[in-house]
């Protein structure tokens, strides 16, 4: 085994796909550890409630080193503790004015505009008052609100107040007269007057500027991180590719020693039975399978390894079985009473080891894809944040149309990665272990 | 498969005529296939009908219909509840008999295979061919061309081009060539429609040289050569994708594979004996190969299939594949199983075909029986 390695080693393919397998296991350890399984799966499925203070397609953040930081970032600004003014109007009516002011030093608009209200109050609600100041002094009215105790108020929504500006408002609050086409650097104010109506009630508010960025990876159409599903997609993608390959070839393996050793009318049976299986379509019964019985990621994976045992994978065994049963060794184990089950778990098996394992890396991808594959068709796990989920979406989003070219190429980048990683190793293990491909 | 030709020595020491043994092996493997596709249609059917559960979808969807129809019905609405209430269920037994629905699941299941197999593919529950036919056979041929003119041409280009390449390689191994080649080997770990959706993003989204999907224009040019040039247009990526997915393995395979014949001692002798390199490739190099080329084109032709249901859904190509995506999306149950059995019975003829061509072509195969029992 170790010499195995050190010999591995000498190929830079299978030092460079060990090291990427080194990192993608560093990423879904992490993962796993930094974001529970429950928590990973309410934060993927929870949607806009869970992510409200994210843009929508956002693009990630470091694309604005390329952009020479142009792309506008999200500005959340929180109403301060102490209002600005406070006025008795008598009658139990209290007036109380807030100052949201914030500096915008972007020539790009903002994709939206929105206002957290959170409201303390037993019965009457209190009133809002929204006004807006550009950096040239000028004052305009927004809205009036009777907000309810959590509530958001999405300027870009609000089809009167477009009518009013005659134009998106995070486009014209941000521009100045003469020229329409570029946002106005400089400090802007949300004023809020608030009228509260009962003596312990209280407000709070907070705007939120959504950018254009947003973290390491972007969001998606429903303001989600694509960080979680990037993360947490590794070791699902990893775990997937392992469990089907192992359980495939592994199951394979051993039907095809047992065939071997046996013979008979064992034997032909396997036979068919692989027969039988070559003629089953494979991705129409697990699309079948998707849309009729269970969407879940491992019901699949069930489905994957029970078509997969018995694979092509059988024939190659066999032949190579057949010939390890004529061997020396196998002889004399028979001579002295080695027992059936034992002779092939423990002198036919193992023989195949050398054969299996460059096979078994190089298997481990196509799982990988095949999931994505699935996901892509709409037969993803409905609760799993995975890669072939981001890319589903982006494709139904119509990402490929609309030019959010990262939401495809991130998750097709991780993807690529792992693929690369499983088959450079692979074809490094064939030549350590079948020594005639070596020297081509 | 191919492989599965067992080059064990004949079983005892009867000699038979090398015909008769040929004709008895061509009758056994006959049998083998037609079991094998027999069974394999069955638990298609019976995947397909979730053993029997998409009865109940079916008899819940008809009362439903039953029901709403007696709803809207003001004949019926002025009849006494109980009579209405029992005329419905008359209908509702009428209409299931008319469907079959009355008799139970598994003698049922018998007569699906019974017509699977003698290609009475039957009607389709939903989905309807370009003309508006309901018959599956029309659907399926309505789409075969498409996914045909794709596949094949995808196939027959990249066959020829990585042989060819191949060759050419193996001629010179250890150039820079070859060994991109090799280094670029493991891309092909990425399905056809990974790079489907780069070449989406790039071409068509980016530079607006392509058609993002489809067959053909819309509306169809006229004329046959603008026809065929618009389709032409819109094979390109989907082509190009097929292309990028396999042809580096395929390259380096095929040139592993001939490296390994060409170092075998007959090559050698014939090098020695100063034969050129041509002649020695054509003759002692691809004639041997012969077998393995012909396997690996016939079961790549027929393995395609089950690529283009990814494939023409990322490009709309108006394919098979698509097709059988859309009836599972549907429950169309007799499309499933329709294009099930076209592809079983594809796939049963290529393998028989190829186990026979390998019996007769291949002279160190050995027929012999008592290695496939």
């Amino acid at each position: 085994m170790r010499g195995t390695l050190r010999e591995l080693v000498r190929y830079p393919s299978a030092v460079a796909g060990l090291a990427i397998l080194a990192f993608l296991v560093a990423i879904s350890v992490y993962a796993v550890v930094a974001i529970p399984y429950a928590e990973a799966v309410r934060l993927w499925s929870g949607g806009e409630a869970v992510w409200p203070r994210n843009p929508r397609n956002a693009r990630p953040e470091w694309l604005n080193w390329l952009w020479g930081g142009r792309l506008p970032r999200t500005l959340v600004v929180h109403s301060p503790q102490a209002p600005a003014r406070e006025r008795d109007l008598g009658g139990g009516v209290r007036e109380l004015q807030f100052d949201l002011p914030f500096e915008y030093r972007y020539r790009r608009f903002p994709t939206e505009l929105a206002v957290f209200v959170y409201a303390d109050y037993r019965e009457q609600a209190p009133q809002l008052d929204l006004s807006w100041r550009t950096p040239t002094g000028s004052e305009l009215h927004l809205a009036d609100l009777s907000p309810r105790r959590q509530d958001v108020y999405r300027l870009s929504a609000d089809a009167e107040l477009r009518r009013n500006l005659g134009g998106a408002p995070e486009q014209t609050l941000f521009s100045a007269a003469g020229r329409p086409g570029e946002a106005v650097p400089g400090r802007y104010t949300l004023r809020v007057r608030a009228f509260l109506f009962e003596p312990g009630s209280s407000v709070r508010v907070e705007l939120v500027v959504y950018g254009e960025v947003h973290g390491l990876a972007g969001t998606d159409h429903l303001r989600r991180d694509l960080l979680l599903p990037l993360l947490w997609g590794t070791p699902i993608a990893l775990a997937f590719g392992l469990l089907a390959a192992v359980g495939s070839s592994l199951s394979t393996l051993l039907i095809a020693a047992v065939g071997a050793w046996y013979g008979g009318w064992v034997d032909g049976l396997i036979q068919r039975i692989t027969e039988v299986n070559l003629i089953l379509p494979g991705l129409p019964i697990l699309i079948m399978i998707g849309t009729l019985y269970s969407r879940s990621l491992w019901v699949i994976l069930g489905a994957v390894i029970l078509l997969g045992i018995f694979g092509g994978g059988i024939k190659t065994y066999r032949a190579l079985f057949l010939q390890v049963k004529e061997a020396p060794y196998v002889e004399a184990a028979r001579a002295y009473g080695v027992g059936n089950l034992r002779m092939v778990a423990v002198y036919l098996v193992p023989r195949a080891i050398p054969v299996l394992l460059p096979q078994f890396v190089t298997l481990i991808p196509g799982f990988v894809f095949l999931e994505a594959t699935l996901a892509l068709l709409g037969l993803g796990d409905p609760v799993l944040p995975t890669w072939g989920k981001v890319i589903e979406d982006a494709y139904r989003a119509g990402a490929l149309y609309v030019g959010h070219a990262y939401w495809v190429l991130e998750p097709a980048f991780l993807l690529m990665l792992s693929g690369l990683a499983f088959t450079l190793l692979g074809f490094a293990l064939d030549r350590v272990f079948n020594p005639r491909l070596r020297e081509l | 498969m191919a492989q599965a030709v067992a080059v064990t020595a004949p079983r005892g020491g009867v000699r038979q005529h090398p015909a008769a043994r040929v004709l008895l092996y061509a009758v056994t493997r006959l049998v083998a296939l037609l079991t094998a596709v027999v069974v394999g249609v069955y638990l298609t059917i019976l995947v397909a009908n979730m053993g029997g559960y998409v009865d109940q979808i079916k008899r819940a969807e008809i009362r439903e219909q039953v029901a709403l129809a007696v709803s809207l019905n003001e004949q019926m609405q002025r009849l006494p509840a109980d009579v209405r209430e029992r005329v419905a269920e008359q209908m509702i037994r009428n209409e299931e008999r008319r469907l079959g629905l009355d008799r139970p699941f598994l003698s049922r299941s018998v007569g699906y295979l019974r017509d699977a197999l003698l290609l009475r593919l039957g009607f389709a529950e939903r989905m309807t061919s370009d003309t508006g036919s309901r018959l599956v056979r029309q659907i399926i041929l309505d789409r075969l061309p498409a996914t045909l003119l794709l596949f094949l041409s995808a196939q027959l280009l990249l066959f020829f081009a990585s042989v060819a390449a191949a060759l050419a390689l193996s001629r010179r191994y250890g150039s820079p060539a070859d060994r991109l080649v090799v280094a670029l080997a493991p891309t092909s770990a990425a399905p056809a429609w990974f790079y489907g959706i780069f070449l989406i993003l790039v071409f068509a989204a980016g530079l607006r040289w392509l058609p993002f999907g489809g067959m053909v224009d819309a509306p169809p040019p006229e004329g046959k050569l603008a026809y065929a040039a618009s389709v032409l247009k819109h094979m390109v990526l989907p082509l190009a994708s097929l292309a990028l997915s396999s042809i580096f393995l395929s390259v380096y395979a095929w040139r592993t594979f001939f490296l390994i014949f060409s170092s075998e001692d007959y090559v050698e002798l014939a090098r020695a004996k100063g034969l050129p390199g041509r002649l020695v490739e054509r003759r002692y190099i691809l004639r041997p190969a012969l077998p393995t080329i012909l396997t690996s084109f016939a079961l790549g032709l027929i393995g395609a299939w089950t690529g283009a249901i990814v494939l023409e859904t990322v490009f709309n190509w108006p394919g098979l594949g698509r097709a059988l995506y859309q009836a599972v999306g549907l429950y169309d149950t007799p499309v499933i199983v329709g294009s099930t059995i076209l592809y079983a019975y594809l796939l049963a003829v290529t393998v028989f075909a190829l186990d026979i061509v390998y019996a007769v072509v291949d002279p160190r195969v050995k027929v012999g029986l008592g290695g496939e029992r």
